[in-house]
């Protein structure tokens, strides 16, 4: 087949191959993102923040109290003037789901944090230190994983006596092992990455590293963790006060508010019904949201 | 002699959130009996695809066969249900992968993954199959065949281990064997023992093999012929001999280049082909080794090189075979 | 998963050395789970009697009899150390001492009349979680991103969100009040078991169902199942001999924690149902401060727990042929 001359003469390399590179994106950026798609997380994400505020607003706007009794309104069903309807003592539901919503949510967030707190640290300096110092604090570890941990929950708060206080120091030293096991996990992991050696080349101190190096790339499964620490947080307490031991009447919690809804189901039923409505789409935002989390940071799903 | 396995025009594309990426093109090639051709390329040149095609483990959505037809004795691989292609696959087709770490169950016994195949495929009863499996072992050089018969994958090292995918693969004497990668994951010296065993075997079973590597070494250890595949197509085609010391194709000339010598001195670079393998989500319009190619003239970003015969056997897609083009300036090779 | 601790194996003693790794390992896990119990068991006694205000103080108000029945088991009067030792003596003993509220009755009394029935009821529910969990699990995973997919999650995320009090007080609404199908409390017969099984049942399911999802899902992308494709086995075989058995792994690993949390669970559900079980009585006698019995039954829970999760790890290495040393080994 005959072709024309010219088609053979040689090309010349020119500055080809524009290196198609993406649009540089940092790590959160690109978490953000993945997480915007996930319809399911958003919708936690709005629903927990719209319970936050409620929360924080509700009651400061009303100008009844959690603890104003009115026997002649008691037990009514819900109506314009009282949105939940009335307990059994003619209080207003709609302010004690809400009261109790604060609770809740601040019973969740503390503990968690307390939890957080504990167990970074524990979990950092045995990560850190390595050798015989991890081994034998990871061994604690697994002693303590081997205890029913709500019994011994349980246990506390018949000691300690019921009240909201204890139960933040009841939740926070029970439930910080998990955290410890995630966070020392990482940090070893990280520990051998090459960034921690030039750090260490420039002469940073071991609270350096931990400080400004390790923690931060620890955050991601540090936060998943948190996320879905709080439902168990709040599922707890709710367990507390339905069997007698969490806060005291007539502070109201969503477990309180539950306990005495239960005696109330035939008759009542809505009683139930709020308190119980308002646990559940809590734990579930916070679920979903943690699900989404944890897809989302994933590392190696990076497209 | 009516080739086993006839590959024509396969074109294997997978449907990705960012396009259609090209797999392979138009892929054509024959296997007959009792040969052994090597399919060398870089990663991503197509020859896995290629070979997972042919025993139809390639997950359908995503992947398509948009063209082509895969012919293993006559009948057309691509037009067989699921069912028949499993009385075929470890059968009559026999394939062993890259990394043997990973390629076995590690909660079954090695005996019960190699005697699986026999009573799936020839019916054997529980004894019929233990004896052949202690049979098999010994063949492909498991010490002690009849204790390690009841061991698990995690009690053998990485050679041995790729022994027992063999013994799978050959337990029910297929016709075609597909080695994908099978030495990529060992050490040298086990390599060598690899490759002595396949040769070995071939010889007594007279099993057809295809060997897939990007080790030209390894591939003429073993192949009395050679594909050489680039993006997806085939750059050059031959026998072994006509391959490494008769090359057509500037490819094959890079390939042949970077294989580090024995005699070479101390102060020579180790040579390399520029620039990268082309994205198959984009692909290049002509010849898809130009932006790479030292030779590359005008016609090869406009069209891709039609077929053309160098030799008995030996075909090369390049328009440097046109008679209109310029000789080389230096002898290449 | 676990990091495979791999060994290297010469030929002939590879047997016996098998052998060797598993007993060490197993009376590893004897041992550990006895350290457990011990640290349980002087946590719990710590917790009693050396809190100053705590229930032993002499603060407290008791009836005389049976203020004399916990002196003689307890010997309040000793000093701690010996009060300790008297403490694990008659637990060894498998004597729980004497109620403080009732008297006459003992707190192993009271864990004989109610165990048995919260045994059966959690069985029950422990079948329902893994009859029903594993299943819906593996279809979520062989069907991913279809329609039993999404159906099989989302009711999974409801289960393990709404707390059992919830699930169990809305059953009851539902079946026993609105439609009258089942009973609404009391023990009397099989038809009494289902709404508390099923209330009690809903967390576990729906965590074993999505473990199973993401560890079959994790299974069916590793080769060894592209190499069971390769020998043509069918899609059955490949599916209960090759990717089910190592996606059961863990599976079998929350059985502790599973179990755990039935029994836990086990006090709502119990008394929300008016059920005459252990988990009833372990709530009422922490309404009343019965102090003995709340620590007799949180030992014996204790124990349960431990025995289960020694008995798993026991089983685990049958399972999982990889695991031949302690896992507290690694790292």
């Amino acid at each position: 087949m005959d072709l024309s001359k010219d088609l053979f003469e040689p090309v010349l390399r020119s500055e080809q191959s524009k290196e198609k590179s993406r649009p540089n994106t940092t790590y959160w950026q690109d978490a953000w993102r993945r997480l915007k798609q996930n319809k399911l997380a958003m919708l936690g994400l709005y629903t927990t923040i719209f319970i936050i505020l409620v929360a924080i607003i509700g009651p400061l706007v009303s100008s009844i109290s959690y603890s104003d009794q009115n026997l002649l309104e008691a037990n009514q069903a819900p109506s314009s003037a009282h949105w939940f309807g009335t307990d059994s003592l003619g209080r207003d539901l709609w302010i004690r789901v809400l009261y109790g919503a604060r609770i809740s949510l601040a019973i969740g967030i503390v503990a968690s944090l307390i939890n957080l707190t504990i167990g970074v640290i524990y979990g950092g300096i045995a990560g850190l230190l390595g050798g015989r110092v991890d081994r034998i604090m990871m061994n604690l570890v697994d002693v303590l994983y081997g205890i029913p941990v709500l019994l011994y929950v349980i246990l506390l708060m018949v000691v300690l006596k019921p009240g909201l206080t204890n139960i933040f120091i009841a939740l926070g030293i029970a439930y910080w092992l998990g955290m410890a096991r995630i966070v020392r996990g990482q940090i070893l992991s990280l520990k051998e990455q090459e960034y921690v050696l030039a750090a260490r080349a420039l002469g940073a101190s071991n609270w350096q590293i931990l400080y400004r190096h390790l923690i931060p790339n620890s955050l991601g499964p540090i936060i998943i963790t948190m996320t879905l620490a709080i439902p168990e947080a709040i599922f707890t307490e709710a367990f507390l006060s339905f069997i007698g031991l969490g806060v005291v009447a007539p502070m109201a919690s969503w477990g309180v508010l539950s306990s005495e809804g239960v005696t109330s189901l035939r008759s009542y039923p809505f009683q139930l019904f709020f308190p119980a409505m308002a646990i559940s789409i809590t734990m579930l935002s916070f679920i979903f949201l943690g699900d989404g989390l944890r897809d989302a940071l994933d590392p190696h799903a990076r497209r | 002699m009516k080739p086993l396995l006839d590959v024509q025009n396969l074109s294997v594309s997978f449907d990705t959130y960012a396009g259609e990426v090209k797999a392979t093109q138009n892929v054509s090639f024959q296997v007959f009996p009792g040969e052994a051709i090597g399919i060398v390329g870089e990663s991503g040149c197509g020859k896995s695809v290629t070979a997972h095609s042919i025993m139809q483990l390639i997950a359908i959505p995503p992947g398509r066969y948009s063209t082509g037809k895969i012919l293993f004795a006559g009948d057309d691989l691509l037009t067989k249900t699921e069912d028949d292609m499993a009385n075929i696959r470890g059968n009559d087709i026999g394939m062993i992968f890259q990394d043997p770490m990973t390629s076995l169950n590690p909660v079954l016994t090695v005996g019960m993954q190699i005697s699986e195949s026999l009573v799936r495929h020839q019916q054997m009863n529980q004894e019929e199959a233990h004896e052949r499996t202690v049979e098999l072992l010994h063949l492909v050089g498991i010490p002690f065949p009849e204790q390690r018969i009841n061991h698990y994958p995690h009690q053998f090292s990485g050679g041995m281990r790729q022994r027992v995918m063999i013994a799978i693969a050959l337990a029910c004497s297929p016709k075609l064997l597909i080695a994908d990668e099978p030495t990529t994951a060992l050490d040298v010296t086990m390599q060598a023992q690899i490759l002595d065993l396949m040769k070995d075997l071939q010889s007594q079973f007279n099993t057809a093999i295809i060997l897939i590597s990007h080790d030209l070494g390894v591939i003429a250890t073993l192949c009395s012929r050679v594909i050489v595949m680039y993006a997806g197509k085939i750059a050059e085609e031959g026998k072994a001999q006509d391959i490494f010391h008769h090359p057509q194709h500037p490819y094959t000339w890079g390939l042949l280049q970077s294989v580090p010598r024995m005699d070479a001195t101390e102060r020579e670079k180790l040579r390399t082909i520029e620039g990268n393998p082309p994205d198959l989500l984009h692909f290049p319009v002509g010849c898809p080794f130009h932006p790479r190619c030292s030779y590359a003239m005008k016609i090869c970003t406009q069209r891709y090189p039609d077929k053309t015969m160098a030799g008995d056997g030996h075909s090369v897609h390049c328009w440097l075979q046109h008679p209109q083009a310029p000789k080389p300036q230096k002898e290449v090779w | 998963m676990d990091k495979e601790v791999y060994i290297e194996y010469t030929s002939l003693s590879n047997l016996e050395r098998g052998i060797d790794n598993l007993l060490i390992y197993m009376v590893r896990r004897i041992c550990s789970s006895v350290v457990v119990l011990l640290a349980i068991i002087t946590i719990t006694f710590l917790l009693m009697h050396a809190i100053p205000g705590g229930p032993f103080s002499s603060e407290k108000k008791v009836p005389p009899s049976v203020l004399k029945n916990i002196e003689e088991h307890y010997h309040l009067n000793d000093p701690l150390w010996k009060q300790y030792q008297n403490y694990l003596a008659s637990l060894a003993r498998f004597d729980l001492g004497p109620s403080f509220k009732y008297e006459g009755r003992n707190v192993n009394d009271m864990i004989y009349e109610s165990f048995p029935v919260s045994f059966q009821l959690g069985m029950v529910s422990i079948g329902i979680a893994i009859l029903l969990g594993i299943p819906a699990g593996a279809l979520a995973a062989l069907r991913q991103n279809k329609w039993q997919d999404y159906v099989t999650m989302f009711f999974s995320t409801l289960g393990v969100s709404i707390p059992s009090f919830v699930l169990a007080t809305l059953l009851i609404y539902v079946f026993a009040i609105n439609f009258r199908l089942l009973p609404v409390a009391m023990w009397e017969g099989a038809e009494y078991v289902v709404l508390p099984a099923v209330a009690l049942a809903a967390q576990p399911t729906a965590f074993i169902a999505r473990l199973t999802r993401s560890s079959m899902l994790e299974v069916l992308s590793q080769d060894y199942i592209k190499t069971a494709r390769s020998k043509g086995l069918s899609q059955s075989l490949i599916l209960y001999r090759h990717a089910l058995r190592n996606a059961l792994i863990p599976v079998v690993t929350y059985i502790g924690p599973m179990a755990a949390g039935i029994l836990t669970g086990s006090f709502i559900v119990e008394t929300i149902f008016a059920i005459p079980g252990l988990g009833r009585h372990f709530v009422t006698s922490i309404y009343n401060r019965d102090y003995t019995v709340i620590l007799g039954v949180t030992v014996f829970y204790s124990v349960l727990v431990i025995g289960l999760n020694l008995a798993v790890d026991l089983i685990y290495p049958q399972l999982d042929p990889r695991i031949k040393l302690d896992k507290g080994q690694e790292g």
